[in-house]
């Protein structure tokens, strides 16, 4: 039966699933780490690099594929600086909480 | 690999995903998160690599992206979070964009067929104005928080008709994409166009303080536009990903929303404040305030029992946070219990001021968010606004003022309250701040920087 069913209602069923899950993880954000929030999330959003690869995987190369390429270095940009600015980010609210077990 | 195989390894990033964002619930697991969305990440990427031939193309693509990435993340400073955001929003709709139309003019290598069908074009529509828009309204958003363009609204007369007018243009062209047997190229330039066009059209109305809200759902756009590619490509893991980054940044936007009790669609509409200079002239009467000096200000709360500081985008602007750091520590000294007051909607993103008193190494439990801190202020000796002014005006619990009902920290409950601010002038709203003309306030004017280094020399 589920073979018959439309790819696009399968995906939609994800999607809809996701938010779901998303709007419960998110809720329990401390606020604040809503600033390293935005970074993380930032750089998760850069999972299209995926579909740059794809654009930019074929051999014989036409237009496409450099538009794929340039996809997959913006993508780059953000994946690299979203997950290292983040970890810079809790790196401080780190130090924090050592001086927060000292005292 | 196999097509199941590829699917399990990206089933394993997507759980990963949810595993990072459900980390960030506590410093503690924050970090450990942050290093499961890497790993879901390289998951992701390693396993698309397998499905691609030009290795060499795409890893060196990889390679400077990722050494632009990491410079970038080293070198910035922590005042200009905001901007970085804006900026990182602004690659990935770029991206989206790139990819849709990638994929519109070789479907086969995205194992599409080699004639759209329908379904696909309608993604590929959707994955193109979300990706573009958050691309023009990211770049715009960008120029107004690093201060290369006005943080002033900029309206004119039949804006909103104007963005109607466009938004119904741009899908009467999706429709004509959509509808068309074969690939309509015109169609979806315009289109494409027609959707960078509307991107800056939204923002630019928007003025500076309410980016906070504009950022965060430039965030959840960019998740959307993801989600978007994640549908046309028949890619879950992209639509899991996608959607969490969606959900987040509208979840977002709701708390900055409700912290400033405006409902979203006004803020998106824009040109709130923009009348701010005849606000001002109404008021007619003229009150006075009372200044002081840094050192009169040091001597008070040296003799306090409690300051609370509440911090404000003045702090980020004048890069005060260590300078403010030294001067908890010495009232620390002193026996004075310091503590710091947070409003969600101070400074210009989410958690803007946490990160700042972060980077100064102010210690966690001295930073309060406002509704654990509220009920404190009016058995507080001394009130500290460093750069802040709506968020603690009083003028939100009068009806009929046009900040009433927005939630605000209740400094004027302190027994004195200490305003430093470069002017007399007036906030984001407009509007004038009793705060600043009570008898039992005094104004310290000039820069936050140096007035706080000031107030340390004092003590």
């Amino acid at each position: 039966m589920i073979g018959e069913v439309d790819p696009v209602i399968v995906n939609l069923t994800v999607f809809v699933l996701a938010i779901f899950v998303g709007y419960h993880v998110v809720w329990n954000v401390t606020p604040a780490l809503h600033t390293p929030l935005m970074s993380v999330t930032n750089a998760i959003s850069s999972i299209i690099i995926v579909g740059a690869m794809l654009a930019a995987g074929p051999m014989e190369t036409d237009w496409g594929v450099w538009l794929g390429a340039a996809a997959v270095t913006l993508a780059a940009i953000n994946v690299f600086g979203g997950f290292l600015v983040s970890q810079r980010m809790l790196e401080m609210f780190k130090k924090k909480d050592k001086k927060e077990g000292n005292a | 690999m196999s097509a199941n195989m590829v699917a399990l390894a990206y089933l394993v990033a997507s759980v990963f995903f949810i595993l990072a964002l459900k980390g960030l619930s506590s410093p503690e697991s924050a970090r450990r998160g942050n290093l499961f969305g890497m790993i879901g990440m390289a998951i992701a990427v390693a396993t698309t690599l397998t499905l691609t031939q030009n290795w060499i193309l795409i890893l060196s693509c990889i390679a400077a992206g990722g050494v632009i990435g990491a410079i970038v993340a080293k070198r910035v400073q922590m005042t200009a979070m905001p901007e970085l955001v804006a900026f990182m929003h602004s690659l990935v709709g770029l991206a989206a964009v790139f990819i849709a139309i990638a994929a519109v003019n070789n479907p086969v290598s995205f194992g599409l067929p080699e004639i759209l069908p329908a379904g696909s074009k309608l993604e590929l529509f959707l994955g193109t104005f979300i990706g573009a828009m958050t691309w023009s309204g990211s770049v715009i958003a960008f120029l107004k928080l690093s201060g290369r363009m006005s943080g002033t609204p900029i309206v004119f007369s039949g804006q909103h008709a104007l963005n109607l007018i466009l938004a119904l243009a741009m899908i009467g062209f999706g429709l004509w994409f959509f509808f068309n047997e074969t690939t309509n190229w015109t169609a979806f330039i315009a289109m494409t166009a027609i959707a960078f066009i509307l991107g800056f059209l939204i923002i630019i109305p928007i003025g500076g303080a309410d980016m906070p809200v504009v950022i965060s759902m430039l965030n959840s756009y960019s998740g959307w536009a993801a989600a978007g590619i994640g549908f046309s490509l028949g890619n879950p893991m992209l639509i899991i990903a996608g959607s969490l980054v969606g959900s987040s940044g509208a979840i977002l936007s709701y708390i900055m929303c409700k912290a400033m009790n405006r409902p979203f669609l006004s803020v998106i509409l824009g040109g709130f404040g923009s009348d701010g200079g005849t606000a001002v002239a109404d008021s007619g009467v003229q009150k006075t305030h009372r200044s002081g000096s840094a050192d009169d200000a040091a001597f008070l709360m040296g003799n306090a029992d409690s300051v609370i500081i509440v911090p404000g985008y003045g702090l980020a602007v004048a890069r005060a946070q260590h300078a403010v750091k030294e001067l908890a520590e010495k009232l620390h000294e002193k026996g004075v219990n310091v503590r710091f007051a947070i409003h969600p909607v101070a400074g210009r993103m989410p958690g803007h001021m946490n990160v700042l008193l972060a980077e100064a190494e102010i210690p966690y439990e001295q930073v309060l968010e406002m509704d654990e801190i509220n009920s404190d202020f009016s058995n507080t000796d001394v009130v500290l606004v460093l750069g802040a002014n709506d968020v603690v005006n009083p003028a939100a619990n009068v009806p009929g003022s046009p900040i009433y009902g927005m939630p605000i920290l209740d400094a004027h409950k302190a027994r004195t309250v200490m305003v430093v601010k470069r002017s007399m002038a007036v906030g984001y709203a407009g509007l004038d701040n009793d705060l600043f003309y009570m008898d039992k306030t005094m104004m310290i004017f000039g820069d936050a920087k140096k007035v706080v280094e000031n107030m340390v020399k004092a003590l």
